[in-house]
């Protein structure tokens, strides 16, 4: 390991720089700017995957930590790191981007389209990497102002009002976050005479019930929103169905994962205390998400639409692997935030190629597309089964841990959840059923099939679909150990008494053989 | 040798990775003949395992193999892995063996299909999914052969996806399905929780450690997956709907192998079931229940297909009582013959609705013994083997099961009595309407679809296909011979399985004596049934009174199902969607944003411009709150 390598700066700088570069180039040299969005969102990957190179497996503290003072009066300082919470989410921002400026046709080779993506790109990456607060809001914050240009400028019909309802949505939630942050850094501020927002010290500051339940709920409503968790998700269908594919695919795949990721990253590590008391609340709204998502979904027309309630249920199940406390719930819940992303970013490009044949994301348009495209219509049916989380495909396996570990802490929540499995069969089949199944009519007939360039850029998403079904080991072995961690400082604080033996107490962690014959019979 | 197990899933998964990329350039029928072929491979693998396993003493008759771990999470880990024993191995090789004949069979019944190396791409992957299935050694690998099964009897059942009955029916069949895996997960969660492991072996030694209650709740979230999948009720309907697909998908898949893995389930979790009787009762009740309602259908069906689904699905019925009653011996016994009888059942349909140029009807049929007869006199052995006819494999493996049930209560016993006569009847009634009487289909039927034939000229299909059925009727022929009653010397099959199944609950230890009354109860109840449909159909076509509309409509279960289920929630969803998200909560925020819009209208004409006042808003409640904050910390 090179120390000395600030690969996790470089790994903000350069998508930021590159959209610096594609801003500056005058925006005839179509050909130069797409090879400026190719090489900044490319070489932004091989860094991610030195970074994943680099980062030791076993470790749950933070890695490759670069801290920089920055407005030292204030405490703010430009400090980054990377554990096993965050590393697989900035590898999959990684692969996500060029794949979705691959997928976005002649856009890619529009200026302001390439310097946003690149931007919003920085944004992500600066938000899973920062381990200052406040350097995370900015991050945090930064990604609006693209995002809202991408829908703007290059949405369907009704982008201008998805744009400034998205906008004025996620904005209005910020400003609680912000909110919380500085309420947070005055109150550690004053117990210990140190301003700071490193997230590190502050997980240390002694809070009362009522102050820690506000902040938490200061912090939640910005994730909430951002997210979305039911039922600050309708903001959402709108802007997944007006956003140009590219913008789909990062909203729903990258930028939902900043509200989970805020959840598990800032929510459990500052608060505990309040995160154990409301608890039943945030896993009822998960549960609910899963269910309403779900029956939701069945009706939509809009095969858009669908994918945005489809991905409502996802996240639920993800918020409901977040606060059942348990190592595999929530090491379960970060596999899932990636998985996710995987499989939903598939969906909304295969919807995009649609599209640019047909002109209509709508199932009535749409029918007898799999004898006309079978090789489309079989990718699309893997990424379906991987969304339904069919074993062996990379959805099982999060939804399985998270399911399994919430049903330990909190059983019912758990069980009302696994009926979510059901639900999401019967929408995806159904708006499966009705645009790949039939007979194609005049419409359809000169719909053609994927590509060679398009199959280039799905391969590598199926490819990870199937490699995380069946061999998710080294990426469990990286994520477990900072969640183990987490979880053990959740239990700490929000339990103090328990005795720690150096060993992490889980609620879990019932004693096996005998002494759980008496913990039954007990009950 | 024991160590290839693995190549048992393998070669089929590699036909699998084979045809998916290059199905259609290795073309018809060589692909047919690759699936098939790797199925055979697999076959052979499956006899030689067999046999380096069966060279062991009897307890230690049990394999582990771990490939590699799939997913560990603190105590959670389950590994990708097999277990070799008597139970799973048994499954493996009559899954292969059928598997093989019936992709030799498709070589000739698909031969003039457009999709046909897709069709042995799903034909092989659904055979490696199912010995996944059976050979997995926790329960996460027997859900991921689950699964698979699931997934590829979508595919199947979808095959000819341009026809909306054909699209439905595989959509019903996945999420049926997806009711009863709901059921499996959870059990799996709470055998995890307390017994913090999901392998077999681990799980089972540590049953002592569960209460009976959690047992029973375990077996019967189980049962319930294995009530999907194997379409008992009250989830069956999907079974009937599945005859969309492609006859050769029926007999494999929804007769003969994957619709018995529930009966293979909870024959592996005997241990559960044997500590858990109130379950165990359960799956005997419903079994017995789904076995004559079954069999009711059956008898006023007229799609040749639809018969034999409701046929299927009154015998899984039988299995699962005998499942129940801790006769897993006889459950397996019966499924082994059932195998061979139902699929040879399946296949004569399928060549009789290929001479008929895809007519299923029974009534349009008549008389073909006379042209088809290799297809007749196999059928008409498979007919009188399910039926219970004297010496035929059926007569020994149902004998089987209803003595066991008697041992366990002598009402359920008159319900499967009951049940044998009408099996021995409706096929009857069914080979009687298609082979025998007048042919009503050389007028009634010239083949008008466009296809340039003249009248029909249904004859015995090449050898590809006669051959299947020539040893699949050999095998329903003399398949009881695995495990003959009498003599402790000739229960082969009980004594192979004995490690695995172990005791049984209601273990009759009947004398020969006794053995043979039962013998002679079960062929009488058999020779009325047949009597019974041969003097009522040798030559009438329609009997109304004993084909009534309810059961003709199955007894208006799929019709409630639709009314009050599927439309309801159709209706629910709906006002979900329009009212609770787009007005209320969607609503909601608007209203807010209005509020908003408002103040910041009277703002705006003031000075300043739109987005600014938001940012304005914003922070001064931002301020508020944050001072509200501190004082209440502070103080």
């Amino acid at each position: 390991m090179n120390p000395g390598f600030p690969f996790l700066t470089v790994l903000v700088l350069l998508p930021a720089g590159a959209a610096l570069v594609a801003a500056l180039i005058p925006g005839r040299l179509h050909g130069l700017i797409r090879a400026v969005g190719w090489a900044g969102s490319l070489a932004t990957l091989g860094f991610a995957v030195a970074t994943t190179v680099e980062f030791t497996s076993g470790q749950g503290a933070y890695q490759m930590v670069t801290v920089h003072p920055w407005i030292q009066s204030l405490g703010i300082s430009w400090s980054l790191g990377v554990d096993g919470i965050s590393l697989f989410l900035v590898l999959m921002t990684a692969v996500l981007f060029p794949i979705a400026i691959a997928g976005s046709g002649k856009q890619s080779t529009d200026k302001s389209f390439i310097a946003w993506m690149l931007l919003l790109e920085a944004g992500c990456v600066g938000s899973f990497l920062s381990i200052d607060v406040l350097l995370f809001f900015l991050f945090f914050e930064l990604t609006l102002v693209p995002v809202y240009f991408l829908i703007a400028g290059w949405g369907h019909e009704k982008r201008g009002y998805a744009a400034t309802k998205f906008f004025l949505y996620t904005l209005a939630a910020s400003a609680f976050l912000l909110v919380g942050i500085l309420a947070l850094v005055a109150i550690h501020a004053n117990q210990t005479g140190v301003t700071t927002f490193d997230v590190r010290a502050l997980a240390t500051t002694q809070l009362s019930g009522p102050a820690g339940i506000l902040l938490f709920l200061a912090f939640t409503a910005a994730f909430a929103v951002k997210a979305p968790i039911f039922p600050f998700h309708t903001w959402s269908p709108d802007a997944y169905r007006e956003s140009p594919a590219a913008g789909a695919v990062v909203l729903a795949g990258v930028m939902a994962k900043l509200g989970t990721y805020g959840i598990v990253r800032f929510d459990l590590e500052l608060f505990p205390k309040a995160v154990v008391t409301l608890a039943p609340l945030l896993l009822t709204l998960g549960v609910i998400g899963i269910i309403y998502g779900g029956i939701v979904a069945a009706v939509q027309k809009d095969l858009k639409r669908l994918v945005a309630y489809s991905s409502l249920a996802h996240l639920g199940f993800i918020v409901v692997g977040a606060f059942a406390l348990t190592g595999p719930a929530l090491s379960g819940a970060v596999l899932q935030m990636v998985n996710h992303g995987i499989y939903t970013a598939a969906l909304f490009l295969l919807i995009a190629m649609i599209y640019r044949r047909l002109g209509s994301f709508s199932t009535a348009d749409l029918t007898g597309l799999q004898s006309k495209a079978p090789v489309l219509a079989g990718v699309f049916t893997l990424t379906m089964l991987a969304s339904i989380g069919v074993p062996g495909l990379n959805g099982f396996v999060g939804e399985f841990l998270i399911l399994s570990g919430t049903f330990l802490t909190h059983r019912w929540w758990a069980v009302v959840a696994t009926g979510g499995v059901i639900v999401a069969a019967i929408y995806l089949l159904w708006a499966y059923q009705q645009v790949f199944h039939g007979t194609p009519t005049a419409r359809e007939a000169a719909f053609t099939e994927m590509t060679l360039r398009e199959g280039l850029y799905m391969a590598p998403l199926v490819i990870i679909i199937v490699l995380l079904g069946v061999f998710p080991g080294p990426v469990l072995n990286r994520i477990s150990p900072s969640v183990d961690m987490l979880i053990t400082h959740v239990e700490q604080v929000a339990h103090p008494k328990i005795p720690v033996n150096g060993q992490p107490i889980h609620l879990t962690a019932k004693p096996t053989g005998a002494n759980q014959a008496e913990t039954e019979g007990a009950k | 040798m024991i160590r290839a197990a693995f190549l048992i899933p393998l070669f089929p998964l590699l036909g699998y990775a084979i045809l998916a990329p290059l199905g259609r350039r290795i073309g018809n029928p060589l692909a047919g003949w690759i699936a098939t072929l790797l199925v055979a491979a697999s076959f052979v693998t499956t006899i030689v395992v067999f046999v380096s396993l069966a060279g062991r003493a009897p307890r230690n008759r049990s394999y582990t193999q771990n490939w590699w771990t799939w997913f560990s999470v603190d105590r959670l880990h389950v590994t990708a892995g097999i277990l070799v024993d008597p139970l799973s191995l048994t499954m493996a090789l009559f899954v292969t063996g059928v598997s093989t004949l019936i992709h030799l069979y498709s070589i000739g019944y698909m031969e003039h299909d457009g999709q046909f190396p897709k069709f042995f791409m799903y034909l092989n992957l659904f055979v490696a999914s199912m010995l996944l299935l059976v050979l997995g050694g926790n329960f996460v690998m027997t859900f991921l052969g689950w699964e698979g099964v699931g997934v590829c009897s979508y595919f199947l059942i979808a095959f000819w996806f341009d026809r909306p009955s054909a699209a439905s029916a595989g959509k019903k069949a996945m999420i049926f399905n997806r009711i009863g895996d709901a059921g499996f997960l959870l059990a799996m969660f709470l055998i995890f929780e307390r017994t913090g492991s999901l392998q077999y072996q681990t799980v089972f030694a540590r049953l002592g450690l569960i209460g009976e209650p959690s047992l029973v709740a375990i077996a019967l979230l189980l049962f319930l997956g294995a009530v999907g999948k194997s379409a008992q009720l009250p989830l069956y309907p999907w079974l009937a709907d599945a005859m969309e697909g492609p006859t050769p998908v029926s007999a494999l898949i929804h007769a003969a192998t994957m619709v018995t893995a529930g009966v293979y389930l909870m024959c592996r979790i005997n241990p559960i079931l044997y500590r858990a009787p109130d379950a165990a009762h359960v799956v005997a009740i419903v079994g017995g229940l789904t076995a004559f309602l079954g069999a009711t259908i059956a008898c006023a069906q007229n799609d040749i297909k639809k018969i034999l689904a409701y046929s299927t699905i009154s015998q899984l019925g039988f299995m699962f009582m005998a499942a129940g009653v801790g006769a897993y011996v006889a459950a397996i016994f019966l499924m082994l013959t059932h195998a061979f009888y139902k699929a040879l059942l399946f296949l004569g349909a399928g060549s009789v609705i290929h001479a008929m140029n895809d007519e299923q009807d029974t009534k349009a049929m008549g008389g073909l013994r006379k042209v088809m007869p290799i297809t007749a006199i196999t059928f008409m052995i498979a007919w009188l083997s399910i039926g219970g006819f004297p010496l035929l494999s059926g007569f020994w493996s149902k004998g089987d099961v209803l003595t066991n049930v008697y041992g366990f209560s002598p009402a359920l016993y008159v319900l499967g009595a009951l049940t044998a006569v009408l099996t021995a009847y409706y096929l009857g009634r069914c080979y009687m309407l298609v082979f025998s009487g007048e042919a009503r289909w050389v007028e009634a039927r010239p083949s008008g679809d466009g296809r340039g034939h003249g009248r029909l000229d249904p004859r015995d299909p090449s050898w590809v296909m006669t051959l299947p059925l020539v040893v699949l009727g050999f095998c329903s022929v003399f398949g009881g011979l695995i495990n003959l009653p009498f003599h402790p010397n000739f229960v082969f099959l009980e004594r192979w399985l004995n490690p695995v199944v172990g005791r049984t609950l209601f273990n009759p230890h009947l004398g020969t004596g006794a053995q043979v009354l039962f013998a002679v109860v079960d062929a009488v109840l058999a020779l009325a049934g047949i009597a019974l449909a041969f003097t009522l159909w040798r030559t009438a076509v329609n009997r109304p009174e004993i084909e009534p509309t309810f059961l003709q409509r199955a007894w208006y279960i799929d019709f409630g199902y639709d009314r009050l289920i599927a439309r309801t929630s159709t209706v629910m969803a709906g006002v979900m969607s329009t009212v609770v998200d787009n007005k209320i909560i969607d609503g909601a925020v608007n209203g807010v944003a209005s509020v908003f819009r408002t103040s910041g209208g009277v703002v705006r004409r003031v000075q300043t411009g739109y987005v600014r006042n938001y940012a304005l808003g914003i922070m001064a409640g931002a301020v508020l709150l944050l001072a509200y904050v501190l004082t209440r910390t502070v103080s």
